[in-house]
């Protein structure tokens, strides 16, 4: 049974291997005994070992993505009693599934907690890259408008900045949207972007026949028949370097790529290539492949816009996570199917 | 002497109508208007009178202009008409009509035509783009990302979820009402003020803006400048909207009073504001360039490649109309607006 009461010698063991707000440790605490890795001040390998070799281990882990926990055999191993991980992250790349799935340890992700957030976010990218708004913040914050701006009519003075750099915002209307990936996250978007009279093209792994979307058999496909490419997909096997140099030549030099998945969904050697080239028009990028290392040559470039990988973050839907969270662990722990599990072969890409 | 040499030339050139051009424009524009107007065009190359001369010296032409082409820095007052009494249709390509005395140019006959619907969509994606930039933190991410400070790794300010924010829009007009069809598409409730409601709509009508901003977690103005509407979003309205709320220009900098805004920013009286206008432009004060919550934007909500070249070819359209005697495309009356 889970639960009931505070006595924290009957509550059930749970890892949480990530950095986490007071509340969010609260709520696990009120209901679990929770070993805490990164307040435990120990290297991983004997945090777990202290973990496993307790009288009731834990059965239970709360994992989140982007760089120190990686489920994997050896993790596996060295805390034999897990039979549930539960990751807090958009993505589950850092879980082995597969492995997961030979030992029957259970898996679920965040579900739809995050989707929304992350659908506004690449929107919100995508309005700043057609329509410069960052670049225009950067303008007026360094005091350029009162020197270079308009004049009053009747000056002779009156600066073309304005009208000679047109040519670089674009309207959103009318233009075709390739979303690599039409899951949760994805589908938002369209929904979305269908408001600013967008045109919708997509490609995941198999056509969806509730949507009319059209549908394209591979990414190259899509950037070819696209003006923006959105990667909003998972990153495994099959969608490492999904957008690669092809694809950016195939999206051509009026393109423009949003990337709210993986860093390493794209090639992002290339991408840079293609941006200094002018082989494609800007892009939103919030992850990169090496974060939090940015290639430096972006910084100087007025048609990409640069964010740190929060799409997800929001006061909402981190209080989402947290129930979301309780959720799936009091259900875990009374026997009831997880709210969101992963399944292994769900997912092979 | 060269300078009405300059003009004479512009005058002689066959027997198209006369237009008096008093905004600048670029190649394609220029050329389209040239290929069926005599351009008399305050800026061309080589032109050196200033404005309300420019104008007076074209009046006194044979054949003077009887339609006009200006853009928002043009005052068209008593003044302006006088100097040049052979006007009788005015044509504005900005988005905006506060910089014509319409009750003036009625008095005299002159008709007005704006810049109908050219701008609407493109004002209203960039104000969503705002508001989505304020709420999520977009630019102060990119800020953060540019000078280098992600590898250092400080703590992130959380943004705030669009769905299911009250969004209450200050003009449901052209551009109003795609604003409100965006960000019902992100689970937005939208709310409204407006001269009167609109049948058509099943959004909550609200008779004032103070009531308006009581209910509504963003505010988003998008009226036109006129008496009743300067400083519209007062002192009053941004308490009413409170310490969560958004506030979100892109009409004309005097709807707000700015002066209360920046006050209330820095007080924490609301929680931010994404601004492409201001009262007093280019000026923006000061202070705001310090707050992290504020988006700042340089009038630019019209710009895009594609309503560029919409405009040329809508104030082509209304030209054409007037010159062969039918009705403007997008006439403006001085009693729509009475506000």
């Amino acid at each position: 049974m889970a639960s009931a009461g505070g006595n924290p010698l009957v509550l059930p063991a749970v890892l949480h291997l990530r950095r986490s707000d007071a509340d969010f440790t609260a709520a696990l605490s009120e209901r679990f005994r929770v070993l805490d890795f990164f307040s435990s001040g120990e290297p991983l390998p004997a945090f777990l070992a202290a973990a496993a070799a307790a009288p009731e281990p834990p059965r239970a882990a709360v994992v989140v993505g982007g760089g120190s926990v990686r489920v994997d055999a050896s993790f596996l191993d060295a805390v034999p009693s897990l039979r549930c991980v539960l990751t807090t992250g958009a993505g589950i790349d850092h879980i082995d599934l597969a492995e997961c799935a030979r030992r029957g340890v259970a898996v679920a992700n965040s579900g739809e907690v995050f989707s929304t957030d992350v659908a506004d976010y690449a929107v919100g990218l995508l309005l700043d890259v057609l329509r410069r708004v960052s670049a225009a913040e950067r303008y007026v914050r360094r005091g350029s408008w009162p020197v270079q701006g308009d004049y009053p009519l009747g000056s002779k003075f009156v600066h073309f900045f304005v009208l000679s750099s047109f040519s670089n915002w674009h309207h959103l209307g009318g233009k075709r949207v390739g979303i690599i990936g039409l899951g949760n996250i994805g589908s938002r978007i369209a929904r979305r972007l269908e408001a600013f009279g967008c045109i919708i093209h997509y490609n995941s792994r198999k056509p969806k026949d509730s949507i009319s979307y059209k549908y394209f058999g591979n990414v190259h496909d899509l950037a070819a028949e696209s003006d923006v490419l959105i990667v909003a997909c998972a990153l495994n096997k099959a969608t490492r370097h999904i957008v690669d140099k092809d694809v950016l030549e195939a999206l051509g030099k009026g393109g423009v790529v949003i990337n709210i998945g993986r860093g390493a969904n794209i090639d992002e050697a290339e991408l840079v290539v293609a941006l200094r080239e002018g082989k494609i028009a800007g892009a939103g990028l919030d992850v990169f492949e090496h974060e939090p290392k940015v290639p430096a040559e972006l910084f100087s470039m007025e048609n990409v816009v640069l964010s740190r990988h929060v799409a997800v973050f929001t006061e909402e839907s981190r209080s989402d996570l947290r129930a979301h969270t309780v959720g799936n662990l009091e259900a875990f722990f009374s026997g009831q199917p997880l709210l969101t599990p992963v399944d292994a072969d769900s997912l092979v890409q």
